[in-house]
């Protein structure tokens, strides 16, 4: 039976990189793909149409490229279908998880399993990403040839680094027969010691143990050379330092196949957030100095930081409830990021939309050779509606994540979802976008 | 007969200064009048020390807790003292890593206390921040007895009532710290709270030793012992805390005492009448010389006697009822 | 706000104070004077003046501070605690007539407390007191043995004592609550 169903979403704003297309324009969708785009496109009888509010914007999918879903091993703190329920209300249509569950995601039947949940739960897409190396110990590759089959789109020990750089180097080699990126964790562990906090004036005044600097850009170096070595692409995950981005840039100058990611929280928050011992300000990179921040906004705008991904890392209260320094690492994201980059990226000029974009849906989908990212006429209808005037106070109690460990609990945004559709599917509608307030500065 | 001045404020009674903080977590919450009130009522509590009843009934039935998850007798003791010369109901809870295998959190154990009802909860625990998260778990008040390397408030705001005793002022003395200044709670609050006095503080260790962004902090650093001692007014000694030691900081404790271990002959680049402090406990031979810990410039058994005093002080001052 | 008292009664009546204590005590030599914080101050150390004038006795003059013994402490739900101020008492005073001065007996209380905070410093021979107003309202069985003046108020009144060494004049006044 075809499927032949017909949505149309008329009235908004289109942003399209990949076909140049920034301005008003409707989009058809016929059997979950897209079908025609442009502006005052006909109405035939039996289409469902969709009205995108004032000032709504039409955009190809969004994809998180680092997300932690938790699951197997760790349901208390997030299930496969509740991190996606998470994904599609925060307006990403997929998402690829770290592999860092339990057991880890180093063998097919665990790339199975989650493929298989996310299967069942229908919202969001989910890409896994495999271990790169076998119970990511960081002593012998895993099975990358077997998990490309089962459906990883790239291999990764995230929460470590490779640390061998022999096997990082093998890795790199390795991958590249499937067309697969590497996806390191940039943390030199022997110079990281048992830090908690950047090493920096907030982390000596508060007593916390330092992690430098130099211990992502160490490995961030490194990365750059072994994928100048090899020519296989490497991408780097939540860089926070000045170092890692010249790294970066310098690697990109030099024509080396890397890329590189930055969370929202690492593009809003500094360390001088640490002063009451908030748990919810401990993440790994940790937050670093104005000067980083600055940076790293630079390399968004300059095209050096090729994608905004959230490295969400749902912890469950009471083990974030603790000691600083043994609290888990990690915040989500998935729910606060659309609002975070609009309100902090986009509306004081740091970024475009169409830059915005290209930065949390075209390049992700691109460095994971996924589809999306676009929405030329074929492709699968994954789109996000943004309603970038849209007030938000960010409300973790509401959220869908089955975690609360949000740095950005009670902020007042500018912009927000209206809706997610996967697959010409609407999986996600945002009542408070339909008629709601345009956003007032009262702050 | 002393000048009228010094007994009587212009408005008389019960002048209204008092903590604006719940709790004393750190010198940096503390506002300079704050600090001198703190010392100004300590010195008034050094006269209950000296009576043959030692013992007043300002706390008379408030509870105070003393939960010590890491093994301090010198600072429990000192608070014990201090509450029993103030007629607290004193309860010691020595927490041991135990309770964290059978899984009770620390958020456990505070609202177990809570239940109690206690009003002042003394914490010392290894983890930086552990009085934070206690003070916004529960209504008592709550002072910091040491966290990890944080601050160790009573600490700094005792050796300010020593030097301040001995030198009848604070404002421009050049203090020298020297030691491990990377571990150390001690010199974290005491660098503040000298600072706010008017202090000329300089620090001294080992490279290795030093705290990044030194230079934000407003001190001068050196890795010279005999600098850093040249002209001193006081000289403080950190503790090297020889669990810590693995290799990592410097080879051996030998080579430390040399480099860095405070001898008579060092001392005497340091002004003729300067005091020697240390927090305690002591390693003789290590950062201190037996024949300076013992000597005349040593204000040491003075500070312990001052810890009493400015702990009665805090504990009084954060007294008040609280507001339900 | 009506003056009941001027300078020149404040100095008549401590001058009268100290001619009652003469005349009560065969001798002066085992008397000691202890002023209670804030005014009983300077008003037990012009009374040892007075003393030595009469007399030409040199009666240890002590200064005690009374706020550890409170027994409003930590009963006010708001605000800081009263500040705490040294006592100083350089003399032994097991088996001395102690004569405590305070500048008004009120309710007793503040009495209450000193006689408490005495007896945590020996076994005095005896306890009198000299206050320079009693304007009643007592709520303890507390009387004055020596009284500059006697001042009925009402209870919506304060009294004021203002003493040359802290305010620069002597004077005491009433002033009704409602006023401020
Ligand atoms: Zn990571
Ligand atoms: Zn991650």
């Amino acid at each position: 039976m075809v499927d032949d169903t017909r949505i149309m979403l008329t009235g908004g704003h289109l942003v399209d990189p990949t076909n140049s297309v920034n301005g008003p324009a409707d989009l058809l969708i016929v059997g979950g793909r897209v079908a025609a785009v442009g502006r005052d496109l006909p109405i035939d009888p039996g289409t469902t149409v969709i009205e995108v509010p004032r000032h709504g914007v039409v955009c190809p999918g969004f994809i998180d490229m680092h997300v932690h879903l938790r699951e197997p091993g760790d349901e208390h703190k997030e299930t496969v279908a509740t991190g996606v329920a998470a994904a599609v209300a925060g307006g990403f249509t997929a998402v690829a998880c770290m592999p860092n569950t339990t057991p880890v995601n180093d063998h097919a039947g665990v790339t199975r399993l989650i493929r298989g949940k996310a299967a069942d739960v229908g919202l969001a897409r989910v890409y896994p990403v495999g271990a790169a190396t076998k119970g990511r110990d960081g002593e012998q590759l895993a099975e990358i040839g077997e998990l490309h089959a089962a459906g990883c789109v790239a291999i990764s020990d995230d929460g470590r680094p490779i640390a061998n750089a022999l096997l990082m180097r093998r890795a790199l080699e390795y991958a590249s027969m499937f067309d697969m990126p590497v996806i390191d964790h940039c943390e030199d562990r022997s110079l990281a010691g048992d830090g908690v906090a950047h090493e920096g004036y907030h982390a000596t005044m508060l007593g916390l143990r330092g992690l430098p600097a130099a211990a992502e850009e160490i490995i961030a170096g490194r990365d750059v050379g072994l994928s100048g070595l090899t020519g296989s692409p490497v991408h780097l995950a939540h860089l926070s330092s000045r170092g890692s981005i010249r790294a970066v840039r310098d690697g990109k100058t030099r024509g080396v196949r890397v890329s590189c990611e930055v969370t929202p929280h690492h593009l809003t928050l500094t360390d001088d957030r640490l002063a009451g011992y908030d748990t919810n300000y401990k993440m790994n990179p940790p937050l670093r100095e104005a000067a980083d921040l600055d940076t790293l906004l630079d390399a968004v705008r300059d095209g050096t930081i090729d994608c905004i991904a959230t490295d969400h890392a749902p912890h469950h209260y009471d083990e974030k409830h603790a000691e600083f320094d043994s609290a888990p690492f990690g915040v989500i994201g998935l729910e606060t990021a659309v609002s975070v980059c609009l309100d902090r990226l986009v509306h004081p000029g740091h970024v475009t939309l169409v830059r915005l974009v290209e930065l949390m849906s075209t390049n992700p989908a691109s460095i994971l050779r996924v589809p999306g990212g676009t929405l030329g006429v074929g492709v699968p209808a994954d789109i996000t509606v943004l309603a970038p005037e849209l007030s938000v106070t960010v409300d973790s109690s509401a959220f869908k994540s089955l975690a609360r460990n949000t740095p950005f609990d009670g902020w007042r945004l500018r912009g927000g979802v209206t809706a997610t559709i996967v697959g010409g599917r609407v999986v996600y509608a945002n009542a408070a976008a339909k008629g709601a307030e345009p956003f007032t500065n009262a702050m | 007969m002393p000048p009228i001045a010094d007994v009587l404020t212009p408005d008389g009674l019960a002048a209204p200064v008092g903590l604006r903080t719940k709790d004393l977590l750190s010198i940096g919450d503390l506002l300079p009048e704050e600090i001198y009130l703190i010392l100004d009522t300590a010195e008034a509590m050094k006269e209950v020390g000296t009576r043959s009843i030692k013992k007043v009934p300002a706390l008379r039935g408030r509870t105070v807790v003393n939960l010590f998850f890491e093994a301090s007798t010198r600072t429990r003791t000192s608070f014990e003292v201090a509450q029993k010369r103030l007629s607290a109901d004193t309860i010691n809870i020595a927490a041991s890593g135990s309770s964290v295998v059978k899984g009770e959190t620390l958020a456990d154990t505070v609202r177990n206390l809570e239940a109690m009802a206690p009003d002042i909860i003394v914490v010392r625990h290894q983890s930086a921040g552990a009085g934070h998260l206690v003070a916004r778990l529960c209504r008592a008040r709550v002072i910091n007895a040491g966290d990890g390397m944080h601050e160790h408030p009573t600490q700094a705001l005792l050796d300010a009532l020593t030097i301040r005793e001995r030198k009848g002022t604070i404002k421009g003395l050049k203090v020298s710290i020297i030691g491990d200044l990377l571990h150390s709670r001690v010199l974290r609050s005491n660098v503040q709270l000298l600072q706010v006095l008017g202090a000329d503080v300089s620090v001294c260790g080992p490279a290795t030793m030093m705290l990044p962004d030194m230079a934000r902090l407003g001190v001068r650093a050196t890795t010279s012992i005999d600098e850093a001692v040249e002209g001193a007014d006081v000289v403080m000694l950190l503790r090297i805390q020889l669990e810590r030691m693995s290799g990592y900081f410097f080879p051996s404790l030998r080579e430390y005492f040399q480099l860095f271990g405070m001898t008579p002959e060092r001392l005497r680049r340091a002004k003729p009448d300067a005091i020697i402090m240390h927090p305690g406990p002591m390693n003789r031979g290590v950062e201190i010389a037996s024949d300076v810990a013992d000597g005349p410039y040593s204000v040491i058994l003075e500070q312990v006697a001052n810890g009493v005093a400015v702990r009665m002080a805090v504990l009084y001052l954060l007294a008040d009822e609280l507001q339900s | 706000m009506p003056v009941v008292m001027a300078a020149d009664q404040v100095a008549r009546s401590i001058t009268r104070i100290a001619h009652e204590v003469v005349e009560r005590h065969r001798t002066l030599d085992n008397l000691a004077l202890i002023g209670i914080r804030t005014r009983g101050v300077p008003i037990a150390r012009r009374l040892a003046a007075g003393l030595h004038d009469i007399a030409g006795t040199t009666v240890p003059t002590g200064v005690l501070d009374i706020t550890l013994y409170r027994d409003d402490l930590m009963r006010h739900a708001v605000g800081p605690q009263p500040v705490l101020r040294k006592t100083d008492i350089d003399f032994s005073i097991d088996d001395r007539r102690i004569l405590l001065v305070d500048d008004v007996l009120y309710t007793g209380r503040t009495i209450r407390a000193a006689l408490d905070a005495l007896i945590d410093f020996g076994r005095p021979g005896a306890i009198e007191l000299a206050v320079l107003v009693d304007r009643g309202h007592r709520e303890l069985p507390i009387k004055a043995d020596y009284v500059g003046k006697n001042v009925p108020t009402s209870l919506s009144e304060s009294v004021q004592v203002r003493l040359a060494e802290v305010e620069g004049l002597d004077e005491v006044v009433i002033k009704d609550a409602s006023d401020s």
